[in-house]
């Protein structure tokens, strides 16, 4: 790849119809991690039910972070469960995107003020790529992200570093 | 150490004797069937499980804490909907029948028809999540959409009333935040005629079949005297063989109005207070639940659903325990007041946390994949646990 | 039972141990108890015939400011449908409680909490580590003079 990063550096032909291709097969099979943690886990498999599909984009959950392709962090990341999700980032191979689900984990949420043992916001600890307003996010809102998240891997190139 | 840990054993046919060693196994924070984030050791030998050692805390959001910073003790209400997620309704009702236990006051009974409704309903929601995902655990994955598709009903009704669909924050002290939509009572009474077909079928689906039965019958029994020493309380104590409801052995509310049974494990189809038990408990109560839910829509009063909400909420300084039965068990708030408008301390008697204690009295002697179906059976929800 | 006989049969059997006890004027009349005694008084509550306290609905842990911890126990009896409420104090630095996990189980968790976040001692406790908390952490987080920690193992804990 070192060779076709300095001689074609916006793209050719040859690498913009791989980026499509790639692009688009990544972004209609994003299968997700099981990682629902409080309230925003049952919302999110309230979306994943039958009233609001998401299969339907090529999401669904599986077991284990080596597997999947995002992580949707959903609920309040306490400082006892961070080492473990961080953990649990390091073994998801690449690529991997992560989609904070509810204002707990996007900032603290509701217990950002007195909340002792609560991280307040999952990007502390690792890189996050959409946030999910709510508390809890509508499971329109989460099919929303999810939407984004698919425009976000949709402007990605070969040629360009994947920024973390 | 080494020789209490190996165990020899001897197989027959063999010469030889085999000698095993106890293992320890982590059910780690993520698991698809730990309901949450709860992390489980199991001290295993080969595949039976000798003890189960529950490891909490790992969703502990200082719950306490932040009702003694609160400025009104109204605040405390959307905190206390977080508490149990699946049935937030129940948990706000707790806190105001302790606080207006505690101030004295008397609410409508327009109030207290639709508080009863709403905790009815949120009791049909949480055995709907606990049904689904428990047969998602022992591996039937059909019943959990149907569960959530029936509950889809439910929180049409929650979000037209309050705006909501899992948080509501619609119980006050005094009161209600808003009153129920005109066509409120057609459409719970559309839900009732709808849902009673629905548990039949759940019932075709999951409780009488074959391997359902075989994987939770004999499973995980828990005898009626040491549930009642270790203070479980809910579907955990009644599939043990143990007739106690709150809302008949000390009723609160309007319950004492209202005409429905209480449902108590048997032993069917293996011993009184095994998994299947409990489980057809919460099927029961889920019948017995649109019993409730039809004749207190029959008999709603009119009436002003905010016109008892108190100006300023500062009790006189004391304390006061109050309990109410939710789906999960018995909760307990006990609430000290110092005469201000700030909580002293809220202290929540979280009947989650007392039925995971009773875990490993459960599990001893059970195979590791009946662990399983022992943690599904209790239905716990960490919000709870760890508060 | 009323409160009042409850109170005069634990003081005909334990004399000074029962401090005192307020059963008038409050909504849960309440009974103070010295806190080594903690697990006799238990034991007779639940065994006695007319007693009978054989389920424990709550342990709490209390700060009352002023230097001062206690721990709440809320009793209930299912063959006679009374409660009780014990209440002991302790000193902020150094205090014990004896422990009722062996009079009912459920104690077992409810005072690992209460020491936890409160820190009070639990003698006879079979299992005295934190519960909620992380293994290593420093403090105990519910007393009314906590102060929270900056960072706790490379992150920060305030907003």
């Amino acid at each position: 790849m070192g060779i076709l990063d300095q001689k074609f550096e916006n793209g050719n032909i040859v690498i913009t119809s791989m980026d499509n291709l790639l692009n688009w097969a990544r972004l209609s099979s994003l299968w997700g991690m099981q990682f629902g943690l409080a309230c925003c886990a049952i919302e999110m498999m309230a979306t994943g039910a039958s009233h609001y599909d998401l299969d339907r984009f090529g999401t669904f959950f599986r077991g284990t972070p080596r597997q999947s392709d995002v992580m949707i962090v959903a609920g309040t990341v306490t400082l006892k469960m961070a080492s473990r999700i961080k953990v649990l980032y390091d073994q998801m191979s690449e690529p991997r995107y992560v989609i904070s689900m509810g204002s707990c984990s996007n900032c603290g949420g509701p217990y950002w003020e007195h909340g002792y043992h609560v991280l307040k916001g999952v990007d502390r600890i690792i890189p996050v790529d959409v946030y999910v307003p709510g508390c809890p996010p509508r499971p329109e809102a989460l099919m929303e992200g999810l939407l984004k998240l698919q425009e976000k891997i949709r402007g990605e190139s070969l040629a360009k570093k994947k920024s973390a | 150490m080494e020789e209490n840990l190996a165990q020899v054993t001897t197989l027959p046919g063999f010469g030889r004797a085999l000698k095993t060693e106890e293992m320890v196994i982590n059910m780690g924070p993520q698991h698809p069937s730990t309901h949450g984030v709860l992390r489980l050791e199991l001290v295993v030998d080969g595949e039976v499980v000798i003890d189960v050692i529950p490891q909490l805390g790992y969703l502990h959001r200082c719950f306490e804490k932040h009702c003694e910073h609160m400025t009104n003790y109204q605040q405390v209400i959307p905190y206390a909907d977080r508490l149990d997620y699946v049935a937030a309704m129940s948990n706000e009702f707790g806190f105001v029948v302790a606080m207006e236990r505690l101030l004295k006051i008397k609410v409508p009974e327009r109030v207290e028809y639709i508080r009863v409704i709403m905790a009815e309903f949120s009791r049909i929601v949480s055995h709907l999540i606990a049904l689904g995902t428990y047969g998602m655990d022992i591996g039937a994955f059909t019943p959990f959409l149907y569960c959530m598709r029936d509950r889809e009903h439910v929180l049409d009704i929650f979000e037209e009333t309050c705006g909501a669909r899992l948080l509501y924050n619609y119980m006050w002290i005094g009161g209600l935040s808003h009153d129920v939509q005109p066509n409120f009572t057609e459409k719970v009474k559309s839900f009732c005629k709808y849902f009673r077909p629905k548990i039949t079928e759940l019932n075709d689906l999951l409780s009488y079949n074959k391997i359902f039965i075989k994987r939770t019958a004999n499973v995980g029994v828990l005898p009626g005297d040491v549930a009642l020493n270790y203070a479980v309380s809910g579907p955990v104590l009644r599939g043990s063989g143990v007739k106690w409801d709150l809302r008949k052995n000390d009723p609160y509310s309007v319950y004492d109005r209202l005409e429905f049974e209480i449902p108590v494990g048997r032993g069917l189809r293996g011993t009184v207070g095994d998994c299947w038990d409990r489980y057809m408990v919460r099927v029961h109560e889920m019948e017995q639940s649109v019993n409730i839910i039809e004749q207190a829509v029959d008999k709603l009063p009119s009436g002003d659903v905010q016109s008892a909400l108190p100006k300023r909420i500062r009790p006189d300084a004391g304390d006061i325990y109050a309990r109410t039965e939710t789906p999960k068990g018995e909760l307990g708030y006990y609430i000290v007041s110092d005469g201000t408008a700030t909580p002293f301390r809220v202290k929540v008697k979280s009947p989650c946390f007392v039925n995971l204690s009773a875990l490993p009295a459960m599990c001893r002697g059970a195979m590791i994949a009946d662990v399983v179906a022992i943690l599904g059976s209790i239905d716990i929800v960490l919000g709870e646990v760890d508060r | 039972m009323t409160p009042q006989e409850i109170f005069d049969a634990l003081k005909t059997a334990f004399g000074d141990a029962v401090i005192e006890g307020k059963l008038t004027g409050t909504i849960d009349p309440f009974i103070k108890i010295a806190p080594d005694k903690a697990r006799e008084i238990g034991l007779f509550l639940r065994d006695d015939p007319r007693l009978q306290f054989n389920v424990l609905m709550c342990l709490s842990g209390m700060d009352y400011a002023g230097g001062k911890l206690g721990v709440v126990y809320h009793l209930h009896s299912m063959a006679h449908n009374h409660k009780i409420v014990l209440k002991t104090e302790v000193p902020s630095e150094g205090g014990h409680v004896s422990s009722v996990e062996s009079v009912w189980k459920t104690a077992n968790w409810h005072e690992r909490e209460a020491y936890d976040l409160y820190g009070m001692t639990f003698d006879g406790h079979p299992d005295m580590r934190r519960i909620l908390m992380p293994y290593d952490w420093q403090g105990h987080p519910l007393r009314k003079d906590y102060q929270v920690p900056e960072f706790y193992n490379g992150m920060k804990v305030p907003y």
